[in-house]
């Protein structure tokens, strides 16, 4: 196809147009036994007309997730140690590190060094756990913020979120990111709880974690956890 | 300003007759499942590849003794290393669809494997998301649905801070969001939504994409247009306390609530169509993924009027003289993979425009939208022929209503080119005489334009094809030229346009107009 060469620089150049040439319709036109009239065509996305653009968009696709499921290459450096105060874990790649960095230290609770993966929980946690002021309010509204992003509902108690949470959200029952406050004990598998130690009511603990809490008695301890105490799960017993 | 994600479009260029023989087979698969309703099946997610030329390590079949002693290594090893060496091994094994099946039959597995990928340890994280990852490619159910105990947590970690761990849960999500409307039923009431929005304010480019690509899946799911997109439509997220079916039903009801994002709330929106802004920060794949997602909402046309008032046809118009601009320069990896949907937006955006407020569209009295598309025309004329129906498409819905866009084509001397196209095909000679009779049918004024020309002639071949769409097209825009050009018909007499026409003359749905067009030409 040979476009004129104007074309290119008509491209570059100012929006706008010529003024339009006068319409000017004869009624006899597309009368019948003639049909047309100009009209739009809406095509709805599974119509045939799209089959070829779909196949392309999945051959696309195919090859990108191929791609995606190969280790990335990792920037590697000579071993070096985390900087942050007690945390001694080693890296050689700065892909990790940043991973750790993000995960252990990104949104640390300053006045109990727990960690969380994102800065509303960790919001959340200083609100609930370290704010007097919350403690009194709760005690007259609901202030226990359901964790699901965009989700509006507030409750009495942290049990009645983690029901909410529960039965509306779908999320597991031992769900990690919402430990109640008194519960320091290693995080066990949802069915070997006992379901009064697990869904105890915290809205009577007024405890405020002023310092790191001893690490929890464990079957299992990571030997090195070198992080300090009450980090949000210090220790996995899952059993095979 | 096309700046390309390392790696992601390399593997577009095929040079070998082995890669091309291969894709065509691939084709074929995808255009089968695409007519069996199935184009969005997990199967046709991943190329099945098993030997992977590139170095990666063949699937291993690991049996249920290493499993579990993998697992109990990574999970209790002492060493820091060999913990991670463990969940590497077992990674590798769950490539393998047996391993898999061995994995989710083993008890407490999915619960240790949730376990690492919430601890505290960085590497095993990533590791046990990257097993995540290769579970949800499968296409057994019952193997992705074993996912779904993580799912709460992959959700939670897209608000966090590490891009790399955020971009893999992005792809098993949007892996798991294929799998199934059961699937779907579980992510839905946990949130995802909300979750993915939150993304989209990522700096990082591979998150974004990843982001796009389950967005993307999450819109072209069955229940989309009926379920997903009305319900987190406008009024913001809705949620019923007592009943979670209830919840899950009730989407759109009449009270709004100030809650949380909602799918195509103007923040999301806005977003969108930001990141298909050009411009230097344009990326190909982020844009890419997002102009799907686009194409998706404006098809469900829940609320393209909002669209319209964010500014969706600007943006897309824009982005369309960008691309004729990289066409141009040769700068252009991957540009049809923008293009197809950018087409497909723009041009059903337009059937959305109410008929009142046509004329002031903008982008519809800018004729560099015409000189951008057929620019585009001419590009993928060698790179990728299959969107030239779709470009020509666009181009009617453009012109249809448009006296200034069709005086366009007839000042930027875009009729000739336009008739070279004819030979190509039924479909495309069918739209570009469709165009054709846009033009003519505006009056004398038009026609005028096109005469003395090639016109006739072309006509007069087309008249020879057996195709009755073809040939009835022709014989509309036969009418039009005789009406309004009287010397045109004269010169079809002339060139023995009559016998041209007797060949059709039995065909029913052509006959009555071949009668009426015989009288004109004979009687004027």
């Amino acid at each position: 196809m040979l476009l004129p060469t104007a074309l290119y620089s008509r491209l570059a150049g100012a929006p706008g147009a010529a003024e339009p040439l006068p319409v000017e319709r004869n009624p006899a036109a597309g009368a019948a036994p003639f049909l047309f009239t100009p009209r739009l065509v809406r095509f709805p996305r599974d119509h045939e007309f799209f089959e070829d653009g779909d196949v392309q968009r999945h051959l696309y696709l195919q090859d990108m997730l191929t791609q995606v499921s190969e280790t990335p290459e990792k920037s590697m450096v000579p071993e070096f140690t985390c900087q942050v105060a007690g945390c001694c874990q080693v890296f050689a790649a700065l892909e990790d590190y940043q991973h750790h960095y993000h995960m252990s230290h990104g949104n640390t609770c300053s006045l109990c060094s727990r960690a969380f993966p994102s800065g509303h929980l960790l919001d959340v946690h200083i609100l609930e756990w370290h704010d007097s002021l919350f403690q009194i309010l709760a005690q007259r509204q609901d202030m226990y913020q359901c964790l699901v992003e965009g989700c509006p509902e507030k409750f009495r108690t942290s049990q009645d979120r983690k029901d909410h949470m529960v039965r509306l959200h779908l999320y597991p029952a031992d769900f990690r990111f919402d430990k109640p406050k008194t519960n320091r004990g290693p995080a066990m598998p949802a069915a070997a709880d006992p379901p009064a130690r697990a869904l105890k009511d915290d809205s009577d603990a007024m405890e405020i974690c002023s310092e790191p809490a001893a690490p929890p008695p464990c079957r299992r301890t990571y030997s090195h956890s070198c992080l300090p105490g009450a980090i949000f799960h210090s220790c996995l017993d899952i059993g095979l | 300003m096309w700046s390309r994600r390392q790696g992601r479009l390399s593997t577009l260029a095929c040079g070998v007759e082995e890669l091309r023989c291969r894709r065509r087979e691939r084709e074929a698969a995808l255009r089968k499942a695409r007519r069996e309703q199935q184009l969005v099946s997990k199967r046709l997610l991943r190329e099945d590849a098993p030997e992977e030329a590139g170095g990666q390590s063949a699937a291993v079949l690991l049996g249920e003794a290493e499993v579990q002693q993998f697992l109990r290594l990574a999970q209790r090893g002492t060493d820091e290393k060999e913990r991670e060496k463990a969940l590497v091994s077992l990674r590798r094994g769950l490539q393998h669809p047996e391993t898999q099946q061995t994995f989710i039959r083993l008890e407490g597995s999915m619960r240790t494997l949730v376990g690492l990928l919430t601890s505290n340890r960085a590497l095993l994280q990533l590791e046990a998301a990257r097993c995540l990852h290769e579970l949800s490619h499968s296409e057994q159910s019952a193997v992705a649905e074993a996912c779904l105990p993580a799912t709460s947590y992959l959700l939670t970690y897209l608000s966090g801070h590490s891009s790399e761990f955020i971009e893999l849960c992005l792809y098993t999500l949007g892996n798991l969001i294929v799998e199934s409307e059961a699937v779907r039923k579980q992510l839905l009431p946990q949130g995802i939504v909300p979750a993915l929005v939150a993304c989209i304010q990522s700096p990082h480019v591979a998150v974004l994409e990843a982001l796009g690509y389950a967005l993307s899946q999450l819109l072209q799911s069955k229940e989309a247009p009926e379920k997903i997109i009305p319900e987190n439509l406008g009024f913001g997220y809705f949620l019923a306390v007592f009943e979670r079916s209830h919840w899950y039903l009730c989407g759109s009801c009449s009270q709004p609530t100030s809650a949380g994002s909602s799918l195509l709330d103007s923040s999301l929106l806005q977003h969108m169509l930001r990141l298909m802004q050009p411009g230097p920060k344009l990326n190909l794949g982020v844009a890419v993924e997002f102009a799907w997602c686009l194409h998706y909402i404006i098809c469900s046309q829940v609320n393209n009027a909002m669209l319209l008032s964010h500014g969706a046809l600007p943006t897309l118009a824009m982005l369309l003289l960008d691309m004729a601009g990289a066409a141009q320069r040769m700068d252009d990896a991957g540009l049809e993979l923008l293009a197809c949907p950018v087409f497909r937006c723009l041009s059903n955006l337009l059937t959305e425009v109410p008929v009142e407020a046509m004329g002031e569209q903008m982008e519809l009295r800018d004729e560099r939208i015409v000189a951008a598309l057929f620019i585009l025309l001419q590009f993928f004329l060698q790179k990728q022929p299959t969107l030239l129906s779709e470009g020509l498409w666009l181009l009617n819905n453009l012109t249809a209503n448009s006296p200034t866009l069709c005086t366009s084509l007839l000042s930027l001397d875009l009729i000739e080119p336009l008739l070279q196209l004819l030979p190509l095909s039924n479909v495309i000679s069918v739209l570009v005489l469709t165009v054709l009779c846009n033009i003519v049918e505006k009056g004398p004024a038009y026609c005028q334009r096109l005469w003395p020309g090639p016109l006739l002639s072309c006509l007069l071949n087309t008249l020879v094809l057996s195709d009755i769409e073809v040939v009835g097209q022709s014989l509309e825009l036969l009418q039009l030229l005789f009406l309004y050009q009287p010397e045109a018909a004269q010169a079809f007499l002339q060139q023995s346009g009559l016998q041209a026409l007797e060949r059709h003359q039995e065909e029913t749905q052509l006959r009555d107009r071949i009668l009426a067009l015989q009288q004109t030409a004979i009687h004027g």
